[in-house]
């Protein structure tokens, strides 16, 4: 197997038996992304000073033997809206073009307790908010598979550096499906952990009540992996669990059998490209091999969770938004003429298209008069969608849907049309708004060579199950073992 | 949202002030067009009867999250204006406010 499609796992073990160094795994990547980013795009930043530093101390925490830990030299790419110290982070965004954080994100402590290297900052739609990359402020990833494609987003720069083997894994953000659906979209293994289970400490906030950090991975054993180190409770965020996260690896393997995975009867309906059916139909029938019950379910209010959500996320966004004022950080306009100017034009140069249109879309739902009529409403139905997903699972133990309604779609294809760029989250951003766990597993390929996702939706905290259930369906298939010709 | 009025473009500069946004012409027009759009889009939820329905703000049920109050060391001064577009003596600077 060529390096660069190495998983952590297999990494660990050629690392621990010194059979390969840090420097020369963190090399062979470096030298895999000067050759295809400029192709794909995927980082906006390279780390090339940090990466051969961190893979030097790792060698030595290596060498010593005892000092070692699962991620211990492990190459890694995080998503650019994550801070680094010292490292600049754009949130692909113009108004932080220039802005190097002055400390580490809770997650990034984390990795880098257990001596992870650091690859660079990967390309994302501004401020997650995007269904491609494509709006990127500086220019859009491109899918791996077929550069004429996106690769989905808002993590699409994580999900393409992935299967482009230019890290071993990444890290991305999910607020509406941005770890998922570019995993379907690329052929990787993308979970979205449950609301609260990972601290959003240092991810720059976009929707505060549905943002979440999680794994972008080649396996599902890998996606295990680096979930247990980014689990957990942190006091500096305030809206994390306190809660111990169990063992994610000792239940991999286990067997599923009479396990009952339910079918949302609104997800298989219309809108369903017929290739993903498909695909997901081919799916059911491996569950069924080993031995799991179906059922259909229905979450009846699945038809409003859009509408819903485009009020919850742009509100927040439009009041977490509110600090970039070109005061403390962030682009200024050059010469403004009083205080309220340079408010005025340094955010009007500095954000994109989508952004000022999710200010616009938040703030009109909160100003006065509004508030009830919209956001009061949205909350009110995003209890009826969580509710549909508390009842479905009194009956079944996790529920099977396609990650996106269709494969990945050309660049171009949906930027002149917000909304229905908005509709391609369909099968994902409910799972936000009800707090849930999920995970993206590859599943098939179209005729055109696409990749094509399962989703896995579990109950809250249910991360082990979800594990354990896509585990027990990759060892079944090699859809993962797949890499593009690039 | 039962009479949702129609939006305009005054609607649009009226917000993209209250949002601290010097929109140009040209993105007031779409703007316009594109919020109406999607305003219409969502007009959905009003077939939904939620007059009994609790919101959800957060889907944890955590509140008054509590911490023990221990001194611990914070930002510096230096390092805290290191990103500031325009800093002087120690502080952030910016335009003149009282003329």
């Amino acid at each position: 197997m060529k390096l660069q499609n190495i998983t952590i796992s297999r990494l660990q073990k050629l690392l621990l038996n010194r059979k390969i160094s840090p420097q020369e795994i963190t090399q062979a990547l470096l030298a895999r992304i000067r050759e295809k980013n400029s192709r794909v795009n995927a980082y906006l930043t390279v780390a090339e000073d940090e990466a051969p530093a961190q893979a030097g101390v790792a060698d030595k925490r290596l060498g010593k033997g005892d000092g070692a830990c699962p991620l211990t030299g492990i190459p890694l790419a995080i998503k650019d809206n994550i801070c680094i110290k010292g490292v600049r982070m754009t949130c692909a965004s113009k108004i932080l073009e220039h802005y190097v954080p002055p400390y580490n994100a809770t997650v990034i402590e984390r990795l880098s307790d257990q001596g992870y290297v650091l690859l660079g900052k990967t390309n994302m739609d501004e401020f997650a908010m995007g269904s491609s990359t494509e709006n990127s402020g500086f220019a859009p990833t491109r899918n791996p598979w077929d550069t004429r494609c996106v690769p989905g987003g808002s993590s699409g720069g994580s999900a393409a550096a992935v299967a482009a083997g230019m890290c071993a894994a990444a890290l991305g953000s999910d607020t509406g499906g941005s770890i998922r659906q570019p995993a379907a979209f690329c052929g990787v293994v993308g979970l979205k952990p449950t609301y609260g289970l990972v601290s959003r400490y240092g991810l720059v906030a976009f929707a505060s009540s549905l943002d979440q950090i999680g794994p972008i991975t080649r396996d599902v054993r890998d996606a295990a992996i680096l979930l247990s180190a980014i689990a957990g409770h942190d006091p500096r965020d305030s809206t994390s669990a306190p809660k111990q996260p169990p063992d994610y690896l000792s239940k991999l393997g286990q067997s599923i059998n009479g396990l009952r995975l339910g079918l949302p009867k609104e997800y298989f309906a219309e809108g369903l490209d017929p290739e993903v059916a498909a695909s997901l139909e081919a799916a059911r029938e491996v569950f069924s091999r080993l031995g799991v019950q179906f059922q259909e379910v229905s979450l009846p209010h699945t038809d409003y969770s859009i509408a819903a959500y485009y009020l919850i996320a742009p509100a927040e966004a439009s009041s977490n938004l509110a600090r970039y004022d070109g005061v403390r950080y962030g682009h200024r306009t050059s010469k403004p003429k009083n205080l309220l100017q340079m408010y005025y034009d340094s955010r009007e140069e500095g954000f994109g298209a989508e952004v000022k249109r999710r200010i616009m879309l938040g703030t009109y739902a909160l100003s006065a008069g509004y508030y009830d009529a919209y956001y009061l409403k949205a909350q009110k139905v995003r209890t009826l969608i969580k509710r549909d997903f508390d009842l479905a699972f009194t009956e079944v133990d996790a529920l099977l849907t396609p990650t996106a309604p269709s494969p990945a779609f050309r660049l171009g294809e949906k930027v002149t049309d917000p909304l229905q760029m908005y509709l391609s989250d369909i099968y994902t951003n409910s799972v936000n708004l009800a707090g849930l766990p999920a995970i993206s597993v590859p599943c098939g390929f179209t005729a055109n060579g696409l990749p094509v996702g399962l989703q896995l939706i579990g109950p809250a905290f249910g991360e082990d199950r979800l594990l354990t259930i896509a585990y027990a369906y990759e060892r079944e298939t090699d859809w993962h073992t797949r890499r593009p010709n690039l | 949202m039962e009479q949702t009025p129609k939006l305009t473009v005054a609607d649009v500069e009226y917000v993209a002030n209250l949002a601290r946004l010097s929109l140009t012409d040209e993105e007031k027009q779409s703007l316009t067009e594109e919020l109406a759009r999607i305003l219409a889009y969502i007009e959905k939820l009003n077939q939904l009867d939620t007059a009994e329905i609790p919101p959800t703000s957060h889907v944890l049920s955590l509140s008054n999250v509590l911490r023990e109050d221990k001194v611990a060391p914070s930002l510096r001064r230096e390092v805290a204006l290191e990103n500031a577009p325009q800093a002087e003596a120690e502080l952030f600077k910016v335009p003149k406010i009282i003329e």
